[in-house]
């Protein structure tokens, strides 16, 4: 009988290549949702009421129902039922983006309201259009300060990747799961998953803890006195 | 002059509520080029509001507001967007953009707005920022500089755009009294060009050198109005004097 350690060594390529299309999983859902989030968080705050109403519908149903839920209702049934041939992989980007973008439009939104009325005002003033206004002054600003929320909402995304493996996404779990449940050398291939899924949020949540400070505005005060 | 020329800025029966509660009812005020009117008066008593239906940042409810003699269609973006090139506002909190340089508080209007190119923008920056005696801040974000700083770069903002007129909603009520000088100072060189400026102030050094017209607001009408000569004479009995004293008896004898 092999030993634990020569069965992961061994495994380790197929669990990489889990690993990697975790990753991909994950930075395509959160590009997603971030341009979802974008729009809709825009649309919330400066749109008319009956697209506030659409857009609030939107997110209501995207919080409301859970993620296993949605990943089976859209790679078994929506996307089968539309003749999209789209695979599991692809499902659970589109499924997870849509998702996180109904959460990303509420912590961009907050970031929107929170900045004083008086940026908008003065770009008015200016002769900005709403448009121009939105994209030049809020956006740069409400970005910026929507980071931390932001680090949390990827570390939230690729925990929830993990059930990617109910559809057959080849991610670390599945992948996990296959080599498992052939050697039966549970402990040590779950702990070495487990490590791939911490070392990914680490990886991502530093990257976004080094953005928010290269992005920082000299001078400017987060606690309050301004 | 009066005949031939239309007034630069004319506001015309002015209303607006918020709520069912009134707080303009019907103002009207002409400004011809060159010239300085101030709008004082007590706190709430609408000038604030009313700067701000003039360039339409609050939409008034009623009322014509007319640009070089032709009314604004306040349903066009784009005339609203030219009323608002064309008449600058100062805020008395500044509201400089905070994630942008002096120089690109200044660059980011003109390019987006007058969609001049960058390199001709950033001279024209530099060259406003110099006039209100800030060549040496241009690198600095609005949360590093003074009160006055940025009220100076907000001035240096609104006048890059090549306003025919100004209005000032009491640009030196949120500094210190010591960095209130400065800003005077900017705004006393503006009337020295010749700048045409709507001011609601408290500053009795500009109300009484400045203007020529005093607009006295209260609960949202203009109840009086004349020359600082006229109305601020000894024993005038009128309503800016005896508002004008008070803010000298508060300021104990600070200018």
């Amino acid at each position: 009988m092999q030993s634990s350690i020569s069965i992961v060594i061994d495994a380790l390529p197929y669990l990489l290549s889990g690993f990697f299309n975790t990753a991909a999983i994950v930075l395509m859902a959160m590009f997603l949702g971030l341009l979802l989030g974008i729009g809709i968080a825009v649309g919330l705050v400066y749109g008319g009421r009956m697209l506030r109403f659409l857009l609030g519908l939107y997110v209501w149903f995207f919080r409301g129902v859970p993620v296993l839920v949605l990943l089976f209702l859209f790679y078994f049934g929506l996307f089968p039922y539309l003749h999209l041939p789209i695979n599991a992989l692809v499902s659970v980007s589109v499924v997870l983006g849509m998702t996180t973008g109904a959460y990303q439009a509420n912590i961009f939104k907050g970031a929107i309201i929170a900045l004083p009325r008086g940026q908008f005002n003065a770009a008015s003033a200016l002769g900005m259009s709403t448009f121009q206004a939105i994209r030049t002054i809020i956006l740069p600003q409400a970005l910026r300060h929507s980071i931390p929320a932001w680090s949390n909402e990827y570390s939230i995304i690729l925990k929830d990747s993990a059930l990617a493996f109910v559809i057959g996404a080849p991610e670390i779990m599945a992948r996990t799961q296959f080599v498992a449940s052939r050697t039966y050398q549970h402990l040590s291939l779950y702990i070495v998953a487990g490590l791939l899924y911490f070392l990914l949020t680490w990886l991502g949540v530093t990257s976004l803890r080094y953005l928010e400070q290269k992005v920082k505005i000299p001078g400017y005060s987060h606690h309050g006195m301004r | 002059m009066t005949i031939t020329m239309p007034p630069i800025l004319q506001v015309e029966n002015l209303y607006k509520s918020f709520d069912n509660t009134a707080i303009l009812k019907g103002v009207s005020l002409r400004l011809h080029q060159g010239e300085i009117k101030v709008l004082i008066g007590p706190s709430g008593s609408g000038k604030s509001t009313l700067l701000q239906c003039i360039n339409c940042l609050v939409q008034p409810d009623r009322g014509e507001i007319l640009l070089d003699g032709t009314a604004v269609d306040r349903t066009s973006k784009t005339s609203l967007c030219r009323l608002r090139q064309e008449v600058g506002m100062i805020f008395q909190d500044f509201n400089l953009f905070d994630h942008l340089t002096a120089l690109n508080n200044i660059i980011i209007p003109l390019r987006k707005v007058k969609k001049i190119c960058r390199r001709e923008a950033e001279k024209r920056a530099r060259l406003e920022l110099e006039q209100v005696g800030l060549a040496d801040k241009t690198e600095l974000y609005p949360a590093q500089l003074s009160g006055g700083q940025k009220q100076r770069v907000a001035m240096a903002r609104a006048l890059a755009m090549d306003p025919k007129a100004l209005l000032l909603d009491e640009p030196t009520s949120a500094l210190d009294p010591e960095l209130i000088g400065e800003v005077i100072a900017v705004i006393k060189n503006l009337a020295a060009r010749g700048m045409t400026m709507l001011m609601a102030t408290h500053q009795i050094s500009l109300i009484a050198t400045l203007a020529d017209e005093i607009l006295f607001m209260e609960q949202g009408s203009i109840v009086e109005h004349g020359s600082p000569s006229v109305l601020l004479a000894p024993g005038s009995n009128s309503k800016s004097q005896g508002f004008c004293d008070r803010l000298n008896e508060l300021s104990d004898g600070r200018e």
